[in-house]
């Protein structure tokens, strides 16, 4: 029971087991928002099934007064709840840890480990003697467990108080329930164990400027910000809540309450195929218009988005990835649609993808893509993935800077079509490729023929090989030329460093933390995080410096590193793959362990 | 409203409408369809319907699939805005494109594969949303553009070009958008145009979804003998069961008709549409009166025409969703971002 070091403050991890359905995101969602308002950075990640009643559930809550916040699969604290579930988690214990479960009934004594404390606390049975209808039973259970861990964990009650009160201010019986189940717990804990256990919490200041927002509200948040006002959709795990924020924000800042009148329109679609065909419909009609989806959307989405593509109207989608191939599992992340989304539909397409790496992102990346869809006339997929996007993540607050004006592009209008011989739709490009485009009912002069069939830079119908050729490779200069308006990528080097490291979208937190980890044990690294498709100058410019580079990504067939090779004429032996895609959020350890092998295997 | 296009030539024997344009103004690019096809006419009463509804050309959105039908937005109207999606895959993005602009009049255009096989789904979802616009299905029982197979329309036995019988039962556009509670639903004829041109412009006026099944045949693959959706077949067959006259806003009614039932509706924008002959028993403001006729009347090989129903109180999808009078498209950025002030309000919720 040596291990677990003495009095470690604000440095620990700690997990709950449940079955789904059973209501404990309250209790969990309490506890981890305690820790946050006692100044102590902490992050959760929600492990659920895709199901809806009755299977396990896991709520992992990792404290670190560094500010690391990926996830580590290294628990000092498990909350088993689940008895099916009790054998695993009883193995993901590190030695000297501890293991706290519900005495109403007697542990399997087959379960026992040596090496781990085992706390029993008769829940069920406190719950039941206090509270009499069933449901409230088993909800107040799981707050109980959250006044032994504030016990355990030394949370200062104060903070619950006050949480308790935010939450349950006009709801007095609510109130008084979860007041009495936090206290049932509390106490007998202090009375029976020795309160605080070695790892324990202590207010820092460290959370004063953040928040703790999940990556789907804030990136909903951000196309409130950006100005959209056509949503379509069809619902699908992880994408589902973004919308559903989308609704929240727009009932909430875009109603006008005398009127009833609604400054949006959001459309639950039949499918995919109908979804994006009415963010298109909106975004050539001049409409800022997105959708959210995942996976299996992305795949009924791509006949229309090479017509987006190529009849150049604007589009966002945001892609929500969750474990493929095919259904997959939905409730497990993954970054495996890099390849479909950057190449999405058939013939020669390519697209501008935005790779946010936290909620922060996916909030200021809202706005950059659709400047970058009407700049570019074209759709522009947000790439996130469920652990950004359903995980709360502690983020700095949110700013808005009041001078953004939105870029809509080359769009005329009806005084500037008025003053026109004639508006020819794919003539008259600019330095990027880029032509003007008009909107529906503005002037007859402005009027033209979309089609996804083959045209000329007139816009007429073709299938003459030099008049088509002509406006598919200016799409080709277009897609290149967007690189320097998408976000940068963003480069750490170091003295003396011998391995390049190069990786996206939500790894960043665990790759940032395995670097300091490898900078410990001698292994100097320098990290390039690519933050859009196309790529930067500089991502090529990164992967030449450095003879060895670990691209680290989450899907099985190294997706980004193929990207990388096709799109940059760099050479394969200089790219060495670390891959995690099992389907959790990627750790450090993958990465170090990764790294520390490869580098041994090959000296 | 206020930039409308001059007339293009003067022609001293064409009408003028009140916007001073001819029926030449309404016209497109010059069609490339085989001779003779149906579709050809169909383009000709959309260019009289909306010449004689006075429609200012650029304030329409015409939209279509893929398929001959298809083709022929092209053909009509060449100051609006059009849309040659792809194959089954109009419905949504006239949706979408009406969701940012409500203000606008669409028309879209299909064909039987377009709308019956492929793009099923669509078309019965905008049915149901209600969606504010005039959709043409020409109906012409096979895929014209590759080349002749049969479409969901053809009729059980009906005989391909080369004598093969088509061995499933027709998917009907009028029953499927009669039970899916389409708002208004006639059918005709390309080779008869008066009656064609009448329900357009009822179509357009009407506030919902309006769908006008257009038989319309295929001279190349489908007009001959042994084929059910041939010029001669249609001719022999049809019934004009609900006649009826369109009389726009502020004109005049002067013709007679029956009063009470649904001899006269009176559009949303005020025109209104009288029913001037009706066939024994039937109802075309009832549903149930209209599902039974057509049930009753399906085995006799009649082909019935006219509005066949037409329900000018339903809500459509902008009413449904309280969108602002204002088109989405048009709303400024000041009142669509709420602002720094707002945010920084909201980011106390996320402690
Ligand atoms: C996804 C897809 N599948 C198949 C086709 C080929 N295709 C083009 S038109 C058509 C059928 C059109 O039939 P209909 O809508 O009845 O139009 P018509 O030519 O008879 O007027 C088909 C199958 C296509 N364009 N796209
Ligand atoms: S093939 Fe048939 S539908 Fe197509 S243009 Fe010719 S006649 Fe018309
Ligand atoms: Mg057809």
């Amino acid at each position: 029971m040596d291990n677990v070091k003495v009095d470690r403050i604000n440095e620990f991890a700690f997990k709950i087991a449940n079955t789904n359905g059973t209501g404990s995101a309250s209790a969990n969602g309490l506890i981890m928002q305690a820790i946050f308002r006692m100044g102590v950075p902490v992050s959760g990640k929600n492990l659920f099934p895709s199901n809806i009643q009755g299977l396990p559930t896991w709520y992992e809550i990792r404290v670190n007064k560094d500010g690391h916040t990926a996830r580590t699969p290294a628990f000092d604290l498990i909350v088993a709840m689940n008895a099916e579930t009790y054998a695993r988690d009883i193995q993901e214990l590190q030695p000297g840890g501890y293991l706290l479960y519900d005495s109403t009934w007697p542990l399997n004594p087959a379960l026992k480990r040596e090496d781990v404390h085992f706390l029993g606390v008769p829940l069920a049975q406190m719950s039941r003697d206090s509270f009499d209808k069933p449901r409230e039973q088993i909800l107040m259970k799981n707050i109980a467990y959250a006044g032994v861990l504030a016990a355990l964990l030394d949370i200062d009650t104060k903070v619950i108080d006050q949480l308790l009160e935010e939450k349950y201010g006009a709801k007095q019986a609510m109130m008084k329930s979860n007041h009495l189940a936090f206290k049932l717990g509390y106490e007998y804990a202090q009375k029976n164990f020795k309160c605080p256990l070695p790892f324990h919490l202590k207010a820092m200041d460290a959370t004063r400027d953040a928040i703790l927002i999940d990556g789907n509200t804030a990136l909903a948040l951000g196309c409130v910000y950006a100005g959209a006002t056509v949503a379509a959709w069809y619902p699908i795990t992880p994408s589902t809540s973004l919308m559903d924020a989308f609704k929240g924000f727009c009932h909430r800042f875009r109603e006008n309450k005398e009127t009833g009148e609604n400054n949006y329109c959001i459309l639950q679609a039949e499918d995919e195929l109908a979804a994006i065909g009415m963010v298109i419909g909106a975004g050539w009609s001049g409409a800022r218009s997105f959708t959210c989806t995942s996976g299996p959307g992305i795949s009924l989405m791509s006949e229309l988005i090479g017509l987006a593509y190529y009849a150049e109207i604007p589009a966002v989608l945001v892609d929500v990835q969750r474990t493929g191939p095919s259904t997959g599992m939905p409730t497990r992340t993954q970054q495996g649609d890099i390849l479909t989304c950057a190449y999405a539909s058939h013939g020669d397409t390519k697209h501008i993808l935005l790779f946010p790496a936290n909620p922060e992102e996916c909030f200021y990346f809202a706005a950059h893509a659709f400047d970058l869809a009407e700049r570019f006339q074209t759709p522009v997929f947000i790439v996130s993935d469920l652990d950004i996007g359903m995980n709360d993540w502690l983020c700095p607050r949110l700013k808005w800077d009041d001078s953004y004006k939105p870029d809509r592009g080359r769009v005329l209008s009806a005084d500037q079509l008025e003053k026109m011989e004639k508006f020819l739709r794919y003539s008259d490009e600019d330095q990027d490729g880029v032509t003007s485009r008009t909107f529906p009912g503005v002037h007859p002069k402005g009027a033209y023929f979309t089609r996804g069939s083959g045209h000329n830079k007139f816009g007429r119908y073709t299938e003459l090989p030099h008049e088509y050729q002509e406006v598919v490779d200016r799409l080709s200069r277009k897609h290149a030329a967007a690189a320097k308006y998408a976000p940068a990528p963003i480069v750490h080097t170091e003295e003396g460093a011998t391995v390049g490291v190069v990786s996206l979208g939500g790894c960043d937190g665990g790759v940032r933390e395995a670097i300091e980890e490898l900078k410990k044990q001698g292994i100097i690294c320098d990290y390039l995080r690519v933050r859009a498709f196309p790529f930067a100058d500089s991502v090529e410019t990164f992967l030449r410096a450095h003879t060895k580079n670990f691209v680290i990504e989450q899907n099985r067939d190294g997706q980004l590193r193929t990207l990388l090779m096709a799109e940059t004429g760099i050479e394969k032996e200089r790219l060495k793959s670390l891959l995690a895609y099992g389907g959790f959020p990627l750790s450090s350890h993958h990465v170090v362990d990764g790294i520390r092998q490869q580098l041994g295997s090959q000296s | 409203m206020t930039y409308i296009a001059k007339p293009r030539l003067i022609h001293p024997g064409l009408r003028k409408n009140k916007l001073g344009l001819t029926v030449r103004d309404y016209e497109g690019a010059l069609s490339t369809l085989c001779a003779g096809c149906g579709h050809d006419s169909v383009t000709t009463g959309i260019i009289q319907a909306f010449h004689e509804l006075d429609t200012p050309p650029h304030r329409v959105v015409k939209l279509s699939g893929i398929g001959c039908s298809s083709k022929t937005p092209t053909y009509f109207l060449r100051d609006a805005h059009g849309f040659n999606a792809a194959h089954g895959r109009m419905p949504s993005i006239a949706t979408g494109a009406s969701a940012a602009n409500k203000q606008l009049t669409y028309i879209g255009i299909s064909g039987d594969g377009d709308s019956l096989s492929i793009g099923l789904g669509q078309l019965a979802h905008a049915i149901r949303r209600n969606l504010d616009m005039l959709y043409v299905i020409e109906n012409n029982g096979v895929y014209g553009l590759t080349k002749g197979q049969f479409s969901a329309s053809a009729d059980l036995g009906s005989k391909s070009k080369r004598g093969e019988a088509n061995s499933y039962g027709a998917i009907d556009p009028v029953s499927l958008a009669l039970s899916l509670g389409a708002t208004f639903i006639a059918r005709s004829f390309s080779g008869d145009k008066r009656q064609l041109v009448s329900i357009l412009k009822a179509a357009i006026a009407h506030k919902g979804f309006a769908l006008v099944d257009v038989i319309s045949p295929c001279v190349t693959f489908n007009d001959h003998e042994g084929s059910t959706k041939s010029y001669r077949y249609t001719r022999e067959h049809l019934t004009e069961i609900v006649h009826s006259d369109f009389v726009p806003l502020k004109e005049e009614i002067t013709v007679d008709y029956e009063a009470g039932g649904a001899a006269a509706v009176t559009m949303h924008d005020g025109s209104v549409l009288l029913f001037t002959k009706v066939a024994e028993g039937y109802d075309p403001s009832s549903r149930e009166a209209v599902f039974s006729y057509l049930m009753k009347h399906q085995a006799s090989g009649k082909i019935p025409t006219g509005i066949l129903y037409v329900d000018e109180s339903g809500k459509d999808m902008h009413e449904l969703n309280r969108t602002a009078e204002t088109p989405l498209s048009e709303v400024g950025f000041e009142t669509l971002c709420p602002g720094s002030a707002k945010l920084d309000e909201l980011m106390d919720d996320f402690r």
